[in-house]
């Protein structure tokens, strides 16, 4: 019951808040669109990293293929908000407007997370037996595949892009969502299956022999984080409106990897952390024009040198707020 | 009418770049089990410091004096960013996680193609010729100067590289970082050293595919490490990640089947071939055509 | 009938045989000891029975099923646990989610009740933590229970791991070198622990071990191996004065 509660609250603030930034309480309150903009793609940045943290910081499983399933879930979601979207708004006609175009907003987001699911399946099943780099290279080519395939589609537009999306995902929706993964991914690595991943990700040879399919956890964490990662190139589709596959090259992929290491790889908290300040850092060296790059890259290897654990390290910010009990060594009990 | 013949040379003189670059990827990966992303960027380097040197001997006639002084330069000058690249951003970071050794790498990838935009300017640039030209006709394949040289040179540096591996005291010492970095620190040898050195005659070698490239195909920019050093890191893997003449045998398969590929498909795949040999290796053969597999020890 | 039997088991690593036509059989709920100087192959036997590795020939029965090939996974949910030559704890994680992690080939609730929260997981998960914590209690590790397991000294790792191991509902557990940097004090607790689980749970143990006041102690029969293959089998008193396995361990007169 207090979760049901606390889940509308949320629902209700992200409600109010949305109405206050786009200006439907009043022009005077709205945030700048510029701003709205960056928070919104903070958000989906978010969905993005708290995913693809559950196969690397929790699974231990060395993914930097995101974008590829980033890109099938904006475009096959984009593809059936533009080609059937009317079809159900039609159908809906009975809703108000909004109620209509968050349906075929669900819907189209639906459809992209499946069909990046099935992507994720097909190859975190081969890929996953391979460790450390080689699962890394591999990954990296898979992702570069799915965005020269794509890019070769002419009914998403090829090398044109694709335009004309409806721009049906705003700050509600795509925070509501941002707060769903936090939420899933939580459940997931507190349940008993979590406890597999990380067992895996400590030794998976001692995991297999306590039992774990470690095949089966893994390529099933794969497949969830990747429909996540579906669900946050569909919301990335109808904000933007526009898609082109530069923005789903291995460079977002290290983007987002870059994202959770700052904020610590097997931590939420972290992934959030890193997304937000990602954003805001690269946002932040815009007036550096192209002084930003090369700043960027050279506090990445600094970050690196210093503290690779990143901000938050395992940790999550309830640890912070719990007192640390300080145990004595643990003696040889006689028996 | 190019023949199989013909798209065998170019294949090779292409192949022959790849395997240069190749080479650095594979002696890193060996000592240091790590993907050095930033060594394609290293090519590039090479590439522009080559056109700069060139530059400069400009006026004089294209002859194989100043091509040869302007590959020992960039070679030189890349020896020199290796080093620098390995002491400031690798060494710090070398018993860290994969991760953070891949993170790194990838900081310094970022930061000389940004750092080359700044510096260089992002436009391409044209290589000047170095070398006086001629074509050779034989048996209906045409040979160019260029790609004599490129052939030529490269298999006199692998030659060289070979021979010093094998040969030489240092080269043995390489030969045993990459078995197993603290056995051979407890041999007396100084890992440091090797290390550095490892990174220089890798870092040369791409250098010299650089000049080399230059010579070929004139064009340059500040990204073109990007799709060569993929590529080669392919080929390196290919050869079997870790093993020299593999790396050998890895860049000149890559660069017959990309000639292949867009002579008889089309030249939409050129770089997706690349992909999909590096897929069907790494889950059919992780360890390359020459590698071994490595086991860990239950 | 036999639980665990292997019969002509042979493993080999390139040239070096490691394991030389082994035959070995184990009865349900006994103390089988497995010795031999190194190198005689003890560890590699453990790996073929868990699957680690995959016999080159001979088979591998476990109550009359045919293992060899399987996974390590699929063989541990058949019932045969083990523990690490090498310490493989999840350093990570406490000991007590290192506890929970062994339990969870015998849940039922999957992934989606978990994260719907459905009654099934919630009280799955209760029930787990108290059989963990159980289990912990028989350790003697439940005051170290929120502890990073790669905190522990070196005692209680070893002990976590037999803990853990035995979380899997094992009905062999195979134990490598248990008795591994422990003083005789330790080793005697160790011995009286070893027997005082096999006579609670009832599972059959074989141990691998270099200890020989353990091996002598607890083990109702030793299996001797040398180079691969096995130099006597028989109760501990024989085994001792068996002239074969004196010079395997010092060598020939």
């Amino acid at each position: 019951m207090k979760g049901f509660l606390l889940a509308v609250a949320v629902v209700a603030v992200l409600f109010a808040a949305n109405a206050l930034f786009t200006g439907a309480l009043g022009a005077g309150l709205a945030m700048s669109p510029y701003l709205l903009q960056v928070i919104c793609l903070a958000g989906i940045n978010i969905i993005l990293a708290v995913s693809l943290n559950l196969i690397n910081g929790f699974t231990g499983q060395f993914s930097i293929g995101h974008a590829g399933f980033m890109a099938i879930g904006a475009y096959t979601s984009a593809y059936m908000t533009v080609n059937f979207g009317d079809r159900v708004q039609s159908v809906l006609s009975f809703l108000p407007s909004a109620a209509r175009d968050g349906a075929v907003l669900l819907i189209s987001l639906a459809a992209g997370a499946l069909l990046a699911a099935i992507a994720g399946f097909f190859v975190g099943v081969p890929s996953l037996r391979l460790r450390g780099d080689y699962l890394a290279i591999v990954t990296l080519g898979f992702g570069e595949i799915i965005r020269v395939f794509i890019l070769n589609i002419d009914a998403v537009g090829g090398a044109r892009g694709f335009s004309g999306i409806p721009k049906i995902a705003s700050f509600f929706w795509i925070y509501l969502f941002a707060a769903l993964s936090i939420v899933v991914v939580y459940r997931i690595v507190h349940s008993s299956f979590g406890r597999t991943l990380i067992a895996i990700r400590e030794d998976e040879i001692a995991a297999e022999a306590m039992g774990v399919d470690t095949t089966r956890s893994k390529v099933i964490s794969f497949v969830v984080s990747s429909a996540m990662a579906g669900t946050g190139g569909g919301l990335f589709g109808h904000y933007l409106m526009y898609l082109h596959t530069n923005s789903f090259t291995f460079l977002k992929s290290i983007e987002i990897i870059i994202m959770i290491v700052i904020g610590g790889l097997g931590s939420i908290t972290g992934s959030v952390v890193g997304a937000v300040l990602y954003i805001s850092l690269t946002e932040g060296l815009r007036e550096f024009a192209q002084y930003r790059m090369v700043l960027f890259s050279l506090m990445l290897v600094i970050i690196m040198i210093v503290r690779p654990q990143g901000i938050l390290g395992h940790r999550e910010v309830a640890s912070f707020l719990t007192r640390r009990r300080r145990l004595p060594t643990v003696p040889s009990a006689p028996l | 009418m190019t023949t199989l013949l013909q798209q065998i040379v170019n294949g090779l003189s292409l192949g022959s770049i790849y395997a240069l670059i190749a080479l650095g990827y594979t002696m890193v990966y060996g000592v240091l089990r790590l993907i050095n992303f930033a060594h394609g960027d290293v090519y590039m380097v090479g590439a522009y410091v080559g056109y700069y040197l060139s530059r400069k001997l400009a006026g004089r006639e294209p002859s194989f004096v100043s091509a040869f002084v302007v590959m020992l330069g960039a070679m030189a000058a890349c020896a020199v960013l290796g080093l620098v690249i390995e002491r400031l951003a690798y060494r710090p970071v070398r018993r860290a996680s994969r991760l953070t050794l891949l993170i790194t790498a990838i900081g310094v990838s970022l930061f000389l193609e940004n750092g080359g935009q700044l510096v260089f300017g992002p436009d391409p640039k044209f290589f000047p010729s170095l070398a006086p030209h001629f074509d050779f006709h034989v048996a209906g394949v045409r040979l160019t100067s260029e790609q004599i040289t490129v052939i030529g040179v490269s298999f006199l540096l692998m030659v060289l590289l070979r021979f010093f591996i094998m040969k030489t005291r240092t080269g043995k010492a390489m030969r045993a970082v990459s078995f197993n970095l603290d056995a051979a620190k407890l041999m007396g040898i100084s890992t440091d050293g090797i290390i550095a050195v490892t990174f220089a005659l890798g870092s040369a070698l791409a250098a010299a595919g650089g000049v080399l490239i230059g010579m070929q195909i004139p064009k340059i920019d500040p990204l073109m490490g990007i799709i060569y050093g993929l590529k080669a890191f392919v080929a390196a893997v290919l050869g079997g990640i870790g093993n020299v003449p593999g790396a050998v045998l890895g860049g000149l398969l890559i660069g017959i089947s990309e000639v292949m590929v867009v002579g008889y498909l089309s030249s939409t795949y050129r770089d997706a071939i690349a992909f999909g040999i590096l897929i069907l290796v790494l889950l059919l053969r992780p360890q390359g055509i020459l590698g071994r597999v490595q086991k860990e020890k239950v | 009938m036999a639980l665990l039997e292997l019969s002509g088991v042979t493993m080999r690593f390139g040239g070096l045989v490691a394991v030389n036509d082994l035959h070995l059989t184990l009865d349900p709920g006994r103390l089988y000891g497995l010795i031999g100087p190194n190198g005689a192959g003890k560890t590699t036997v453990f790996n073929v029975i868990t699957g680690v590795y995959t016999p080159n020939s001979g088979t591998i029965r476990f109550d009359g099923a045919d293992i060899g090939g399987e996974r390590t996974g699929r063989i541990t949910r058949r019932g045969i646990a083990r523990t690490f030559q090498n310490i493989r704890l999840f350093g990570d994680m406490t000991v007590l989610s290192n506890v929970k992690v062994a339990f969870h080939c015998r849940q039922e609730a999957g992934l989606a009740a978990a994260v719907l929260r459905a009654p099934k997981h919630s009280s799955e998960e209760e029930r787990v933590d108290r059989e963990s914590r159980e289990l912990l209690k028989i350790f003697h590790l439940e005051a170290a229970a929120e502890e990073k397991a790669r905190n522990l000294p070196y005692g209680s790792q070893r002990r976590l791991e037999i803990a853990r191991a035995m979380a899997t509902s094992p009905r062999l557990l195979l134990l490598d070198e248990p008795a591994a940097g422990m003083n005789p004090h330790e080793a005697r607790e160790l011995m009286d622990l070893i027997r005082w689980v096999r006579d609670r749970f009832g599972m059959a143990i074989l141990l691998v071990e270099h200890n020989m006041k353990v091996v002598m102690g607890i083990c109702e029969i030793v299996h001797a191996l040398d180079y691969g293959s096995t130099i006597a089998v028989g109760k501990p008193a024989e085994i001792q004065s068996n002239p074969k396995v004196i010079e395997a361990y010092l060598g020939g007169a």
